[in-house]
């Protein structure tokens, strides 16, 4: 076996560096010349491949992001020169214009479009949420299939026919590869934040794949920087930044996941707090992502926990509960108001949250009945709804908490 | 691109109150654009009948009859560039309120 050199070391980080951005920009396109999605990520995922085995004895090229298009594009014209009838495909191949598809140049008419049209391809709302998502995360994103396979606890053979699933309804159905224009913009818009938002949580969740709020921030900002002037878009990347920004403080020592009251608030990232404040600066209309937004920046902005401003979180819940109504938000509605006017307020919103029975087996409604109840003064009642919440909750370390809570009340 | 989109009744129709778009505007309009080829309405479904061969043996019976509402009871033919524009041509047609439209499109073999 060859010694790893510090040129292989150096390559690899090239190759990892660029590749990222890369992968979408050489993906996107080749799928608008040739249409082969599959054909597109091969080749894409060749050219990474290719650049790791060259770059260490070559030295990392000047235009590494041009080299890896140039490569991907030369694998594209290879396999499809062995079929007769992709003759079309393969002039508009040889006549794809090769400069620098790197960062300075991304405002490029072209390039830009392309990998919007993927995004929107990606997240199409006659594709099943879930495949969108994961269609996202392999064709924009790179992730391997394996690993999204395990984020989403299923076979990587059950993932593949999934992805190749989506990628013949695009084919069959007549999905377009296209940006849809006017009117109907602002009616896709929202699924792809949508999607954009279960990749997020998907990362952050308790037992998640962190990696993915990585990819749903490197997503949110290729998108805002795509389409600039959509509040919407704004304001969700702000609510990610914010939410980010507790990553390292949500966890005790033993891997518990800890309220934000509890949390050590020196460790919150405050420098992605402060990006979250001026990108939230320059929204001005409050739609569902900006109310959240606004909501999450009260916390982060908060000196210690009995410093947070709960009645204007109050109050944004308020706003939210009338403009995208739901039983979490009526459940989070219930919680600020129990801080903002007392316990007693708190569980009688909870109460008119809970009448429906949609959040009868989700433990956080459980656990906040039940905090809410400790802080009304029935401890009894409380703990025997923090154990009610641990049996419901299926994450270990969530269970940890919530009984751990329990007996804390209990002595 | 071919679509037949089948128009289907619904369990649980639009409770908006506004007014429901004219059918025959709707058909003379996609018909002059080119992107209607042919439509229909159906009988109602009592007058529907199945046939079944098995074993060499004809199988005939009336209906069929299912617990469900929800049942096809038209259908047109569309010509369109891609599925969004076959969507923008379904949404406005008063029954994608009243019931749902199916939009499915030909079967093209792959080359």
């Amino acid at each position: 076996m060859a010694d790893v050199t510090n040129a292989d070391v150096d390559a690899a980080a090239a190759v990892s560096a660029v590749g990222k951005d890369a992968f979408a920009r050489i993906v996107a396109t080749l799928i608008r010349v040739t249409g082969d999605w599959t054909l597109a990520e091969d080749c894409a995922q060749e050219a990474l491949t290719l650049a790791l085995e060259r770059w260490p004895k070559d030295g990392v090229p000047a235009n590494p992001g041009g080299w890896l298009m140039t490569a991907a594009r030369n694998r594209a014209i290879d396999v499809l020169r062995r079929v007769s009838t992709e003759r079309r495909k393969l002039r508009e191949l040889a006549a794809l214009a090769l400069t620098d598809p790197g960062p300075a140049t991304a405002r490029k008419e072209d390039v830009v479009d392309d990998r919007l049209r993927l995004i929107f391809t990606c997240c199409h709302p006659a594709l099943r949420l879930e495949a969108r998502v994961a269609l996202t995360l392999r064709t924009i994103c790179g992730v391997p299939t394996a690993d999204i396979a395990r984020a989403f606890l299923i076979s990587e053979s059950t993932m593949t026919r999934r992805l190749t699933r989506a990628k013949t309804k695009i084919a069959d159905a007549g999905i377009p590869y296209r940006v849809p224009a006017g009117p109907a913009l602002a009616e896709r818009l929202p699924g792809v934040l949508a999607v954009l938002y279960l990749l997020f949580t998907r990362g952050y969740d308790a037992g998640g794949e962190p990696a993915f709020a990585d990819e749903a921030i490197r997503l949110v900002r290729l998108l805002e920087q795509l389409m600039p002037d959509q509040p919407e878009i704004s304001a969700l990347q702000a609510l990610f930044l914010f939410q980010h920004s507790r990553r390292d403080a949500r966890r005790d020592a033993d891997g518990n996941l800890l309220t934000l009251d509890r949390q050590d608030r020196s460790r919150w990232d405050h420098a992605a707090i402060a990006e979250g404040l001026a990108v939230l600066a320059r929204t001005r209309q409050d739609g569902p992502y900006a109310l959240q937004a606004r909501i999450a920046a009260c916390h982060a902005t908060a000196a210690s926990a009995d410093a947070t401003d709960w009645r204007a979180i109050a109050t944004w819940y308020d706003e939210l509960a009338r403009i995208q109504p739901s039983p979490v938000i009526e459940l989070n509605r219930a919680v600020a108001h129990g801080y903002a006017h007392g316990p007693a307020a708190g569980l009688a919103l909870l109460a008119a949250a809970r009448a429906g029975g949609a959040l009868d087996d989700y433990p956080p409604a459980v656990a906040a009945e039940a905090d809410l109840t400790a802080r009304h003064g029935d401890r009894d009642r409380a703990a025997a709804l923090f154990r009610q919440a641990a049996d419901l909750s299926h994450v270990e370390t969530e269970r940890r908490a919530l009984l751990d809570r329990a007996d804390r009340l209990g002595s | 691109m071919k679509y037949m989109m089948f128009v289907c009744t619904d369990s649980e129709p639009d409770t908006d109150t506004a007014e429901l778009p004219d059918i025959h505007t709707w058909v003379a309009e996609n018909d002059a654009r080119g992107r209607r080829l042919d439509g229909d309405q159906l009988a109602a479904t009592s007058a529907a009948t199945t046939v079944r061969v098995r074993n060499g043996e004809l199988l005939v019976c009336d209906g069929p009859f299912t617990e469900t509402k929800e049942v096809i009871v038209g259908y047109d033919l569309l010509e369109c560039a891609d599925l969004d524009e076959a969507i923008e041509i379904a949404r406005t047609h008063p029954m994608a309120r009243e019931g749902r439209i199916e939009l499915r499109p030909f079967f093209s073999p792959r080359g």
